[in-house]
């Protein structure tokens, strides 16, 4: 009961700053009573809702059970939000009532199909990031994050079993962030959602279990870039609200659109708000954080962040720049197209030089970013729907492809750097095979998700006349694939080497994560329809205002 | 022509093939060498049945096509993903049908002329005085041989798509995902810089494709705004042609398919990576490499360039007749230069696929059928040499010409087979290959003299490539180290003697492979007339085109 109360409170708290905000742009006379519309915000509600309960479970469940209860309540609550998504998209053209969208919690939650889209499928990333989360064969997670490395509070920690069991709970939270970011439907509101995302990531990505210092210093790098970002997004929220005199998106556009004073407010403010979401895809020049991160984290927290946090940001960065900014394209389209550029040409050829495996997958991802961002700037339905598609299928690549790392271990823990790598596909066959499937996804071979994401893409944006764009994006494809297929030819054509790693035998959530991940990147290969159908579906009546 | 889905059935046996072999279980491995040699033995024979049956229903396909009938038959539409309406849609026309052909005799010939290339047993022992020299150097491979030839009939069921496709975007499916297969038999199994070559090999390929790609969406959103198909692109072939391009857009969107099928082909200067893939590559991936894969791209040029963009393909042809005759020139002297006997034979195929181009770019009737024709010759003769190079090897254990001399006296089968599938290259009269390169020169010829005269030039330079490497091989004093080699076994001939009957059937009788072509060749040559009156002659050649495109 509780736990669904203090979201509830959360949002309401979040609304009546859109309230202070609408009261001094509208006639007071325009403001309905408050109303909560808990049917259709229910999914979010109930993964806040398990992740405080989630923190009673911790104050209260003794530790023998503590484990079990906590992955039956995390497990349980997104398989519900997911099921309560699907009811609420079933149900939205009754709430839409023929309008093209619908608004929520005071118009402080758009509820809107490109959203409930997105979060169908970060609550469906979620579950399968959970799964390798609450994997304790081997746990990746410190069994202490307080204990100094090597101590011997440390040791005992370890030989106790003791284990930090807030990761559900604070991974919850994550969820619950992610899943308001994309809906948010004025900017406080988003600021709120990115702060409940990204605090509980900082924290995570600070708890592996070795090379902790390497951890460490990616929580401290993430928390202090993170803030300065979120610092920068506050900043534009401040300008775009001294311009239009309102955090709503809908409001911005149409003041956009009616008031022609002020123009350097208004471009400040989109400059930085567009930089606080660009530092959260990880676009180019925004990217710094990303490979350390990326490395540092415990991977099961570096698939969380690489798949939904991606997702989640990228829907934000849809509405802010579809919603608020849509009748000012012709102001941010040249600056998008740079960061566009940059991103996928610095992502590629950064990515040849590295030899972690994390640290190569984190630069990937930049370049991915920036394939998306080509069917961003293409500002149509088909840019939109595409760019679903492709964080869809990207998305669970990328799961299974840290769930597959997961599973390659050196005797100090995951074998890492690319050369223990070699002749793996010798050794354990399936592994590196199905790991090669998800690297050719990833490069875009045919018959895999990654080509039909690409062709999706890059067939709005030459739709929308971004020819030039496509063609950097093919080379950088190019660039891209050299690395890609680098790692396969470590895997399959070079010899193994001595005492290289051991492939541990999955345990039941890691297996299906991998599955959930091959049966993604096959299935949306080969039939992409119905997802396709679906991401067109909810793309075809573009964000609610 | 609906009916029973013959193109399907020959495109899913091999994949069928491929599955049941990767299911058969493997062995521990410390289980005994017998046992695993039976087990792979078995792998080997599905290989083998599941080609033939394709062969089969591939037979059934040619000989139930109607020449003179419907352009395209056999033709299967079904919608494939809405979404961007792509549909899987087959069909053959005279063209695709003796490639196709040409794929499906291939297949059974490679597989057991490269029944040991995977498991790194040599074909013949080496001599009791020789395995150090012999081990040293042909790695063992310890990859798994079914794996192997799972492989090679996936391999074969995307070779059969690629030229069944008339859906553009099912074509540069097929188109891309045979490298995967290809990648793989090249860097696992091959031999030397393998690593290389293979990454060389994907990489180029997928720099070509991609450009490839661009083109390919952009098509599809002309097609969309051009309203053929409502509002809607489309990526049917027979609905493409109907699409009216700008003179301007059809140059770069020829330019973007024209350099992925030229990467293929390989056509100078885009040639570099073959020698290296052909040399790394065990034999018998290198004859579906150069036999097959690289016919793609002349195919791709014939079938989506001309008939895509007819004028983007008149303003590029001085370019490409100019690039085709450098290759055919450049291929020959290389290849006269080379010592390895792979490379060698790669060098010549970049001269072999100069005269392919050419035939097909100097737009004549004769020129194209001949070009077609030349492509299902190649393969044969080049596959042929290929193999019985890879039996030397596997013999000898070097591809160094230096090595070896005086063969013909300790093998005269090896040796004459040899010799005939060489004459071949260097198109003697008699053998199929002299019908395909008299008919690409008498074509070029009618429409342009000096590239025709520079390009018979060629023909000398192949006697030369031909003639001597014969010579340094097998004629001469027998050297040490050749003195116990083995003649062919019969499994050995038994793979190469059917493509030099065909080779020389085909020389003797060619008519009924043209009269499959030529019906074919019209319809596509209509396709680029139409848009674009031919060019007018000089007086004097006027009749002998004439006469190759009257219908």
């Amino acid at each position: 009961m509780i736990g669904v109360l203090a979201p509830a409170a959360h949002a309401a708290l979040a609304s009546s700053a859109a309230h202070a905000a609408l009261a001094a742009a509208a006639p007071a006379g325009a403001i309905k009573a408050p109303s909560i519309e808990y049917g259709q915000l229910s999914p979010m509600l109930v993964v806040f809702g398990a992740a405080v309960a989630g923190v009673l479970v911790e104050a209260f469940a003794p530790r023998q059970v503590r484990r079990a209860v906590h992955l039956v309540l995390a497990l349980g609550s997104l398989a519900a939000a997911f099921v309560l998504t699907i009811v609420v998209a079933a149900m939205h053209s009754l709430y839409a009532n023929g309008s093209p969208g619908h608004v929520a919690a005071m118009g402080a939650v758009a509820v809107d199909r490109p959203t409930l889209f997105i979060q169908g499928t970060v609550v469906v990333l979620a579950f399968v990031s959970v799964l390798l989360i609450g994997d304790t064969s081997n746990s990746p997670f410190a069994a202490q994050a307080a204990a100094t490395p090597g101590s011997p509070e440390e040791q005992e920690s370890l030989a106790a079993g003791i284990m930090h069991t807030e990761i559900f709970p604070l991974t919850l939270f994550a969820v619950g962030g992610m899943m308001l970011f994309p809906a948010s439907n004025d900017l406080l509101t988003m600021f709120v959602a990115l702060e409940v995302l990204s605090l509980p990531l900082y924290l995570l990505c600070g708890l592996a279990r070795r090379r902790r210092l390497v951890s460490h210093e990616a929580a401290v790098k993430y928390f202090l870039l993170g803030s300065f970002s979120s610092a920068l997004f506050l900043f534009g929220i401040a300008m775009l609200y001294g311009f239009s005199g309102s955090v709503r998106l809908s409001a911005i556009a149409a003041a956009a659109t009616s008031n022609t004073s002020n123009a350097t407010l208004l471009f400040t403010g989109i400059a930085l708000t567009g930089v606080g979401l660009l530092f959260k895809i990880g676009a180019v020049p925004f990217q710094g954080w990303k490979p350390d991160v990326y490395q540092g984290a415990p991977t099961p927290v570096t698939a969380l962040m690489a798949s939904c946090t991606v997702v989640s940001a990228f829907g934000a960065l849809l509405r802010v720049f579809y919603v608020a900014f849509g009748n000012l394209t012709w102001d941010w389209r040249p600056a998008m197209w740079v960061v566009a550029v940059l991103t996928m040409v610095a992502g590629a050829v950064i990515a040849v030089t590295q030899t972690d495996v994390k640290r190569l997958l984190a630069y990937s991802s930049i370049a991915h970013a920036g394939f998306v961002l080509t069917a961003v700037i293409a500002v149509s339905p088909a840019g939109l729907s595409s760019s679903l598609f492709y964080l869809a299928s990207y998305g669970f690549t990328t799961v299974g492809a840290f769930a597959v790392i997961t599973l390659v271990r050196d005797p100090g823990g995951e074998a890492g750097h690319l050369s223990r790598w070699a002749g793996l596909g010798r050794r354990s066959p399936l592994v590196a095979g199905i790991f090669a499937l998800f690297l050719l996804a990833f490069a875009g071979i045919p018959l895999t998700s990654g080509f039909t994401g690409k062709f999706a893409v890059f067939q709005a944006a030459i739709a929308s006349g971004e020819t030039a764009l496509v063609i950097v994006g093919v080379l950088s494809s190019a660039i891209a694939a050299f690395f890609y297929v680098r790692v396969i030819v470590l895997m399959f054509f070079s010899d193994p080497i001595p005492d290289g790693p051991v492939v541990v035998v999955p345990s039941i959530f890691t297996g299906t994560a991998v599955g959930f991940g091959v049966v993604a990147t096959l299935v949306l290969g080969i039939v992409p329809q119905p997802v396709l159908s679906l991401a067109s579906h909810a793309a075809n009546q573009l964000f609610v205002g | 022509m609906n009916g029973f889905p013959w193109l399907t059935v020959a495109g899913a046996l091999p994949l069928l093939g491929a599955i049941v072999i990767a299911l058969v279980p493997g062995l521990p491995a410390d289980s005994a060498e017998t046992d695993r040699r039976a087990r792979n033995a078995l792998a080997k024979y599905l290989a083998l049945g599941f080609s033939l049956l394709t062969l089969v229903a591939v037979i059934i396909i040619a000989v139930k096509f109607e020449v003179g009938g419907p352009n395209f038959q056999f033709t299967e539409n079904y919608s494939w993903i809405p979404a961007f309406g792509v549909h899987y849609a087959l069909g053959v026309d005279g063209i695709a049908l003796v490639l196709i052909a040409m794929t499906a005799v291939l297949m059974p010939v490679v597989i057991l002329a490269s029944w040991y290339d995977a498991d790194g047993v040599l074909g013949a022992p080496p001599a009791p005085d020789l395995p150090a020299a012999a081990s040293a150097a042909t790695p063992r491979p310890r990859h798994s041989v079914k794996t192997y030839f799972a492989l090679m009939m996936t391999l074969e069921t995307m070779m059969i798509g690629v030229f069944a496709a008339t859906d553009v975007f099912l074509f540069y499916v097929f188109f891309e995902a045979m490298l995967i297969p290809m990648y793989f038999m090249i860097g696992s199994y091959g031999t030397g810089k393998r690593q290389y070559a293979a990454v060389k090999f994907l990489l180029y390929s997928l720099l070509g494709g991609l450009l490839m790609l661009v083109a390919i969406i952009a098509l599809y959103v002309y097609s969309a705004r051009s309203g053929v198909t409502g509002h809607h692109g489309t990526f049917l072939f027979s609905q493409l042609i109907h699409v009216p391009l700008s003179p301007a857009v059809q140059k770069w969107l020829f330019l973007g398919f024209f350099i992925a099928f030229a990467i293929k082909a390989p056509l100078w200067p885009f040639h570099t990576w073959l020698p290296d893939a052909a040399a790394a590559a065990p034999p018998g991936a290198a004859v579906l490499l150069v036999g097959v894969l690289d016919k793609v791209g002349t195919f791709g040029m014939l079938r989506y360039c001309f008939e895509l963009f007819p004028s983007g393909a008149k303003y590029f042809t001085p370019l490409v007749i100019t690039l085709a005759v450098i290759g055919i020139i450049y291929g020959a002297i290389v290849a006269i230069g080379q010592q390895s006997m792979k490379r060698l034979i790669a060098y010549t195929s970049v001269s072999h696929f100069g005269f392919i181009a050419l035939g097909i770019f100097v737009m004549t009737t004769q020129g194209v059928s001949g070009a077609t024709f030349y492509m299902v010759n190649h393969g044969f003769a080049t596959g042929a040499l290929f193999l019985l190079a890879g039996f030397l090897i596997a013999r000898r254990g070097t591809d160094r010409i230096a090595d070896y001399g005086g063969v013909q006296k300790v093998a005269p089968l090896l040796a004459g087979l040899f010799l005939i599938s060489g004459l071949a290259m260097l198109s003697l009269p008699g053998l199929s290959t002299f019908v395909s390169e008299f008919l690409v020169l008498l074509g070029t010829f009618s429409r342009y003299k000096l590239p025709a005269i520079i390009a018979t030039a060629g023909i000398i330079l192949a006697a030369i490539y031909v003639l001597w490497m014969y010579q340094r091989t097998m004629n001469g004093p027998v050297r040490e180290q050749v003195a116990g080699m083995k003649d062919l076994r019969p499994r050995e001939l038994l793979a190469v003697v059917p493509l030099v009957v065909l080779l020389i059937g085909a020389g003797v009788y060619p008519q009924p492979v043209l009269d499959i072509i030529n019906p074919a060749v019209k319809v596509t040559m209509a396709q680029v007339h139409t848009t674009d009156p031919k060019p007018a002659h000089p007086a004097g050649n006027t009749t002998v085109a004439q006469k190759g495109t009257a219908p």
